[in-house]
């Protein structure tokens, strides 16, 4: 697993697709932070409402982009043969690949660090509830990633997978958006509109923002990691038997 | 070593491959002929393990690839028919990283990357990013990641697809001269190579095994002493 682990992370740099998410990532998170979230005016110390609260908008988008390649790219070149008659397991393949995209982003999420440097020496914020916010937003992308690494084992293409897993993320994000919520719960029951936005990441990631680590959220978001890599398993297995 | 039990492969109701058993010795190449969509392919990725089959089994050095495919996967170097591979790397570092997943580490791993880079002729690519190689040299790219553990049993699927009539040559010589300590089970068009480089030859249509023998027995039996009109006359024509 980590032989794989490694030549994914290697393939990532050196080829432009960690670089351009990275700094994308980067520019878009402090340009929503500043503009729409207006981080000067608010004084945000927290980080909450101007700069994590930006971050399921950026995923949505960028998660697919670099996760498409994961499954996609091997069957198209066809060196998912090569590592089909590998003496390893399917298993550790797709975990060792996912972890990748995984610590890409984390590399990202971690270079944003002047964020936390700046509120510090500007203001008195809860580093704890910063930490939390951290947590939740690597979660975040993490499923995101597992999402799409699940999309990408069904299809050879990756324009095809950057569709449809960005277009569960978005649903995944929207449902859970006040003026959607608002709209739901005109039209169905409390009960039903409960249940739908307790679908959406929204909804077990903003708890995070406000330092709230509920053991439910954890759940929800390892639920969906685990339960999408353990079809992609299954999706690959199918498809040589 | 190679021991192939009535394998079969359906997709759906179509039967590609039917009932096909035959065995690969040590010391043995066996050239696997037939024309396209005979099932050569299929046959192949089953018994490295890659697709798993209908029904039969094959060994490899007496481990089932369908009960125990990770040991069986060890024994095994693997051509397959495009040889892919991952375009972003070096020839060495793919070998590396090729060498990595079969447990070579260290100074184990450095002499058989060392081996097979000479084995394939690779000396001037070796450090050359992948997507920038001809393709003879990807092909052979791919053959040194199959020869890096030194397997026990190869299997090739059209070794000497796209290489020029020298490469050509090189290789059909390294397939006979591994051919003395290994088991081979290569696919190929091309007949001259059976005669080149075999010691046995099966020719499949259909997904059935329709001749097998040495290639002059395989000869006498096309009665015009020709391999090609043996093969014409046993295999389904597409304009048939």
């Amino acid at each position: 697993m980590f032989t794989i682990f490694k030549r994914e992370l290697k393939s990532y740099f050196t080829q432009p697709t960690a670089y351009a998410v990275i700094v994308i990532f980067l520019f878009m998170s402090l340009f929503f932070t500043f503009s729409l979230g207006n981080f000067i005016k608010t004084g945000d110390a927290n980080l909450e409402w101007s700069f994590f609260f930006w971050h399921p908008w950026i995923y949505m988008l960028l998660a697919p982009a670099l996760g498409m390649r994961i499954w996609a790219d091997e069957q198209r070149s066809g060196t998912i043969e090569l590592l089909g008659t590998f003496p390893t397991t399917i298993g550790s393949a797709i975990l060792g690949k996912y972890l990748a995209a995984v610590v890409v982003w984390g590399i990202a999420l971690l270079l944003t660090f002047p964020m936390v440097m700046a509120v510090n020496k500007l203001g008195d914020p809860d580093n704890l509830t910063i930490f939390s916010g951290y947590i939740g937003s690597f979660l975040l992308c993490s499923t995101f990633l597992a999402i799409t690494c699940l999309v990408s084992a069904f299809t050879r293409d990756q324009v095809t997978c950057l569709i449809i897993s960005c277009s569960i993320c978005v649903i995944l994000v929207v449902v859970g958006f006040d003026h959607v919520v608002r709209i739901f719960s005109q039209t169905f029951s409390e009960a039903t509109t409960d249940a739908i936005v307790s679908t959406s990441v929204l909804d077990h990631y903003q708890p995070l923002l406000r330092g709230a680590l509920r053991l439910q959220d954890f759940t929800y978001f390892a639920s969906i990691i685990i339960a999408c890599l353990l079809c992609t398993s299954a999706i690959l297995n199918s498809k040589r038997s | 070593m190679i021991e192939v039990n009535n394998l079969t492969k359906n997709y759906g109701s179509k039967t590609v491959v039917n009932d096909l058993s035959f065995t690969v010795n040590k010391g043995e190449v066996l050239g696997f002929l037939g024309p396209n969509g005979a099932g050569k392919s299929t046959t192949m990725r089953m018994v490295t393990g890659f697709i798993s089959p209908s029904k039969g089994d094959a060994t490899i050095c007496g481990v089932s690839v369908v009960d125990n495919p990770k040991k069986a996967k060890s024994f095994i170097g693997y051509l397959p028919e495009s040889a892919p591979l991952y375009d972003d790397m070096t020839v060495i570092d793919f070998l590396k990283f090729c060498a990595a997943m079969r447990d070579l580490r260290g100074a184990a791993a450095k002499e058989a990357i060392d081996y097979s880079i000479e084995t394939c002729f690779l000396e001037n690519v070796a450090r050359q990013s992948i997507h920038t190689l001809s393709k003879g040299y990807r092909h052979r790219t791919c053959l040194a990641q199959a020869l890096l553990h030194d397997p026990d049993v190869l299997i090739l699927d059209e070794p000497t697809d796209g290489l020029d009539p020298n490469q050509k040559h090189e290789v059909r010589r390294l397939i006979a001269r591994l051919g003395k300590t290994k088991a081979i089970l290569f696919s190929t068009h091309i007949l001259e190579e059976v005669e080149a480089a075999c010691t046995r030859a099966v020719i499949i249509d259909q997904g059935v095994i329709v001749a097998d023998g040495t290639p002059t027995g395989l000869k006498k039996q096309s009665g015009t002493d020709s391999l090609h009109d043996l093969f014409r006359n046993l295999t389904t024509k597409e304009t048939e």
